[in-house]
């Protein structure tokens, strides 16, 4: 809402800045969003009259005029408009004057030359004097502009206007006399709204109005006014003020709805007269009638929507805009004026199901005040016959439900009023804040029975009364309390596998953490996950973001593609985030993962230390440290064919339960597709499987000393580590406290098709020191073991 | 036969002479060996005669024991040299980096939310979390802002074919957990949440964080007071002036918008502020009573308030970030700065 402070301080009445106006708009509710003066700071512009035009006589787009200054001056000005034309009055900068130019400098006012032929001032449009951002030519004033005068006084350009930010339940504030009053109750101001004196009836005709949907209309009233001047010109001081708020002038008639409209916040329609036949039904539209819409487009109705209809057909779609076909145009003469008042629940949503956004849907769906057709009605009837003269018929106000009138009553209680804001306001307190507000109210014993103005859509509960009485005080008034409460002491569970606890292990170890967005390519998420039953959004930001995502993988791999496009070669990225897809019934069903990428080299550049790519086995080994997080639960590797793996190089990871994860090389195909030039390794979890770690528990540590024995043997080739691990285990020999595997060998010295394997068994009892008969017997043991179980054979 | 005096003169000499532990060692067994010149002497004794013997006996072990002391006395000294060369030979230079894996980050939002919570933890609010594929209920109805309502149009949703949306706001945590958890609640919930908005100062996903504090009094007093402390100990300043400004939300009553003073500029007026001085950086205000009755809570027995800030924004207000899509882009060089 765009408000000028000259129009607010015909009405409100305050020695105040307009900057502490403008703060206290601010602070109640009514933001103000910026502030810009009507024109900028020029100085000796005054209003001229072209006398004459001709032809520049070297130059084809610039014409030599002589304009009378008013000052008993003819001078000659050459121009460079394309409207210039003999007999129009325009803004004239005489010799001296100033305009201040966007960039910050000024342009000072000189006698010239231009191509040869002098001038004596300069022809303005609306952009030199800074009153639009752009403009088609010389600014043209109305035939009665006093020639001579100054522009800044005959156009009132002293003048800023605020633009405020109107809340959605302030429908009430989107008017002049809304802002008004506003600004009169939280500046504890008087407001003086002029009287709108009632119009007398020339003749007797009226238009028959038939309230077919009460629900959703209670109350219209009609005119008819015949005879207008629809050549008659709309006053200068109306069209600056639709200016400053930004509404375009197009025709009296048509300015003034839309001046009553800003004014009193009630839309208005006119209709042609002559269009119209029969009389105005108010109805909802049959499914499928059309409409020809006041912007060209045709509408297709449906059974929800409220229209004004005439006998034949829908004219108008009620509250939101007009029909084409019975709108004024410069040729109507006879005109029926409509203000009605429409329900904002039978309003609310129905113009941007078509599509429309105009001022008046803006305001009914908020709540326009159902006590202001009439009045809108006597202020459009004035204006028109100010302007365009014509016969006045009688004022109609249809009634159709009277219970739009009534006032709720709302019980507002001292004691709800502390236990809400944390203060106690006293009765005179709160009274004055009530009579500011223009609220009916009496005092009863359990408080306040307070009936709302009309206008304010927005009380209608105690809570409704408790904010207006906190802002109108000012929020400032409330105190911050800090209060001592009874401390609540959480039981932190320490075995929970938390975030924090991820995060920190990662980042230990070099990753960075990204954060991605959980929409991505649909074409990457089908080559990332192909089998995943995804979720479409059906209004994407754009078509690369389209679905959610699946697996974390496909944003962090646009990630380190994004970094190796910038000379970043090494990159370790994490991600803990939702993942998305939809299970057998349809339903969504969110997950968060883990999921990391590494590429590049294994160290950062450094001189003491030899570098190589990494590989499989780094991206394992933080892995399998980030399941260590998880004790208690028991983990396993498993080559798996994956969409999205190097087939060679791909895990599965799981627990005795479920699968948990994956990880692996990133398929050279997809590598090729996202253009990056060095391998990735990458790995996911979900960690809605991962969320129990156990207690620790304390175990005895044995005295006596542990006992080393290695061992050198043959396999196959096939043999996967885990089988090695396996027979080695089922040997179930209690002293056989841990083994490990510290080298695998193929080439060289080993037969086709086998490679050396060297294990390394570690031996200890609890209660003694082992015995060289007893080790050879558990060695021997493990021998067999993995002779049966793999055909192992020592080396 | 040298004279005791000649041979102790050379064994003197070489035992300086000696230049390494070894050869000094060569020089002891050559006099004080089994058969070193000085045990030769003693063994000599017995052909003198026999009033002789004491005096010259006494004169070679008083010569051996000298000699002992002299050998050890060199050895000492070589053993110093010794270590004092091996000491220059180990030097390093200790300005050479150290042999280092590098450690990562965390990312911003993150280190923001973690930030929050402790603050928060300290109030006594505990986590809580919620889907972001979201109904209408939850997001909107529950939240007082019905079908239709000018409200909705603000949120710019996105939604899926079925009806569902992606949540705009983690508001509907406050549903969720209301539904569930009787009063009295302390809950703060972060949060990924959409709006279908991408400009320089908009991304479609960001953060948010939302409170709720429901009890039988809780009062605007205290969200002011609460929201005050919390602003001064995220910002680890001991004044932050704050003010509240009236403003609508369906979901709150009475509702504010929080500024803090600009941090920047301290209130002078800067490009961050856009010359206000203040910084607009949270939604808040007591639990509107229809959000209590529609989770069914009794709004005459408790009230409660809620609140609701962008992450980003914070994140970007302490670490001095100017620009929001770099929080997205993942550049290492901009996620290392937060290690
Ligand atoms: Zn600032």
């Amino acid at each position: 809402m765009k408000v000028s402070e000259k129009w607010l301080r015909e009405w409100i009445d305050t020695p105040q800045t307009l900057d502490a106006i403008a703060d206290k708009l601010t602070m109640s509710g009514c933001e103000v969003e910026a502030r810009d003066p009507v024109a900028t700071a020029f100085t000796g512009i005054v209003v001229g009259h072209v006398l004459e035009r001709e032809k520049h006589p070297d130059a084809d787009k610039l014409s030599v005029c002589k304009v009378d200054n008013g000052q008993g001056e003819t001078l000659q000005i050459v121009c460079g408009a394309q409207n210039v034309r003999a007999g129009i009055k325009v803004p004239l900068a005489l010799i001296g004057a100033v305009l201040p130019l966007p960039d910050g400098k000024e342009l000072k006012i000189k006698k010239g030359k231009l191509r040869g032929v002098e001038s004596f001032g300069m022809l303005c449009s609306s952009t030199e004097l800074g009153m639009s951002d752009k403009s088609d030519g010389l600014l043209e004033l109305p035939q009665d502009a006093p020639v001579g005068a100054d522009i800044r006084n005959y156009l009132k350009l002293d003048d800023e206007v605020i633009e405020l930010a109107i809340t959605a339940n302030r429908g009430d504030c989107m008017s002049m006399i809304g802002v008004a009053r506003e600004t009169a109750l939280v500046m504890d101001v008087p407001l003086h709204v002029p009287e709108i004196p009632a119009q007398a009836a020339h003749h007797d005709d009226a238009f028959p109005v038939d309230i077919q949907a009460a629900d959703a209309c209670p109350r219209y009233a009609g005119r008819i006014i015949r005879n207008i001047n629809p050549q008659a010109p709309t006053p200068v001081w109306m069209q600056e003020k639709l200016r400053r708020a930004g509404i375009r002038s197009i025709s009296a008639t048509v300015d003034v709805t839309n001046y009553v409209l800003l004014e009193l916040g009630q839309p208005m329609h006119a209709f042609d007269l002559d269009t119209l036949q029969g009389g105005i039904v108010v109805r909802y539209a049959r499914d499928g009638e059309t409409l020809v819409m006041l912007d060209g487009q045709t509408a297709t109705l449906r059974s929800d929507t409220l229209v004004i209809a005439d006998a034949a057909k829908p004219v108008a779609m009620a509250g939101i805009m007009g029909g084409e076909p019975t709108c004024v145009t410069a040729s109507t003469r006879n005109v029926f004026l409509e203000s009605a008042h429409f329900r904002p629940a039978k309003i609310m949503g129905k113009a941007r199901s078509y599509g429309l956004q105009t001022d008046s849907a803006a305001r009914f769906e908020r709540g326009v005040d159902p006590d202001m057709p009439f009045k809108a009605m006597e202020r459009a009837t004035q204006l028109i016959v100010e302007i365009c003269g014509g016969e006045v018929g009688p004022l109609v106000d249809t009634c159709a439900d009277a219970s739009v009138l009534e006032r709720k009553s709302i019980l507002l209680r001292p004691e709800r009023i502390r236990r809400v804001l944390g203060v106690v306001m006293d009765d005179a307190g709160v009274e004055g804040v009530l009579a500011r507000l223009n609220c009916e109210f009496s005092k009863s014993d359990a408080g306040w029975q307070v009936q709302a103005p009309l206008a304010r859509f927005d009380l209608t509960i105690e809570e409704d009364l408790i904010e207006e009485l906190a802002r109108v005080r000012g929020y400032d008034s409330i105190p911050a309390e800090l209060r001592a409460r009874a401390p609540r002491i959480a039981q932190p569970s320490e075995t929970a596998v938390g975030q924090g606890r991820l995060r920190n292990l990662l980042v230990a170890r070099g990753y960075q953490e990204a954060v991605t967005f959980s929409f991505v390519d649909p074409k990457m998420e089908l080559t990332l996950a192909p089998t995943a039953d995804n979720i479409t959004l059906a209004n994407p930001i754009s078509a690369d973001l389209g679905v959610m995502r699946s697996t974390l993988w496909s944003g962090l791999l646009r990630s380190v593609a994004y970094n190796l496009n910038r000379q970043q070669y090494r990159v370790r990225l994490f991600e803990i985030g939702p993942a998305f897809h939809q299970d057998a019934d349809g339903k969504p069903q969110q997950r968060t993962m883990l999921s990391g990428m590494i590429t590049g080299n294994l160290y950062p550049e450094q001189w003491g230390q030899a570098n190589r790519p990494v590989d499989f086995y780094d991206l394992k080994g933080d892995v399998e440290a980030l399941l260590e997080q998880v004790t208690g639960t028991q983990f396993y590797f498993a080559p798996v064919a994956h969409a999205a793996l190097h087939p060679g190089q791909s895990a599965e990871i799981m627990t005795q339960r479920d699968v948990v994860g994956w990880m692996g090389a990133l398929h050279p195909r997809i590598e090729e597709k996202l253009g990056l030039e060095q391998p990735v390794y990458l790995f996911e979890v979900d960690l809605g499987l991962l969320t129990q770690r156990t207690l620790p528990k304390y175990q005895a540590i044995s005295r006596f000393p542990a006992i080393r024995r290695d061992l050198a043997l043959l396999v196959k080739q096939d043999v996967l580590a885990v089988a090695l691990e396996n027979a080695v285990k089922k040997t179930a020999i209690p002293q056989l406290v841990s083994y490990y595997l510290f080298d695998v060998y193929s080439g060289k010295g080993i037969p086709d098709g086998q490679k050396s394997v060297a294990l390394s068994l570690i031996l200890q009892d609890f209660s003694r020191t082992l015995e060289e008969a007893e080790i050879n017997r558990i060695v021997d043991a493990v021998i067999a073991s993995l002779q049966k179980e793999v055909g192992a054979v020592l080396r | 036969m040298q004279s005791l005096l000649e041979l102790m003169g050379h064994a003197h000499e070489q035992i300086s002479q000696a230049a390494s532990l070894a050869a000094l060692d060569q020089v002891r067994v050559l006099y004080l060996g089994k058969s070193g010149l000085l045990t030769e002497q003693l063994k000599q004794l017995g052909k003198l005669p026999h009033e002789e013997r004491k005096a010259a006996g006494a004169e070679i072990n008083n010569a051996k024991q000298a000699l002992t002391l002299a050998i050890e006395d060199r050895k000492q000294s070589l053993q110093a040299e010794a270590l004092d060369a091996r000491l220059q030979a180990e030097k390093v230079d200790v300005t050479l980096p150290g042999r280092r894996m590098d450690t990562g980050s965390l990312h911003p939002v993150t280190l923001t939310i973690q930030r929050i919570s402790e603050i928060f933890a300290q109030l006594g609010f505990s986590l809580a979390e919620g889907p972001e594929i979201e109904d209408d209920f939850h997001n909107f109805t529950a939240l007082n802002i019905p079908e239709s309502h000018p409200a909705r149009a603000m949120h710019d949703t996105f939604y899926m074919d079925s009806g569902l949306l992606l949540r705009t706001h983690t508001s509907s945590v406050q549903i969720r957990y209301m539904e569930h958890n009787p009063p009295p609640l302390r809950i703060i919930a972060p949060g990924r949440v959409y709006r279908c908005d991408s400009d320089m100062t908009h991304s479609p996903m960001f953060h948010q964080v939302e409170g709720l504090m429901v009890d039988e009094d809780v009062t605007f007093a205290d969200l002011k007071g609460i929201l005050e402390a919390f602003f001064k100990a995220f910002f680890e300043v001991d004044e932050l002036p704050t003010r509240f400004r009236a403003t609508f939300f369906p979901f709150t009553e009475p509702s504010a918008e929080t500024d803090i003073r600009c941090v920047h500029c301290g209130g002078d007026g800067c490009r961050v502020c856009k010359g206000t001085g203040w910084l607009e950086v949270m939604g808040c205000g007591m639990v509107h009573p229809n959000v209590l009755k529609n989770v069914g809570i009794d709004s005459e027995k408790y009230t409660g308030f809620a609140f609701g800030f962008g992450v980003e924004r914070l994140a970007m207000l302490r670490y001095q970030i100017n620009d929001l899509r770099v929080m997205f882009d993942n550049d290492v060089r901009f996620l290392k700065q937060f290690g």
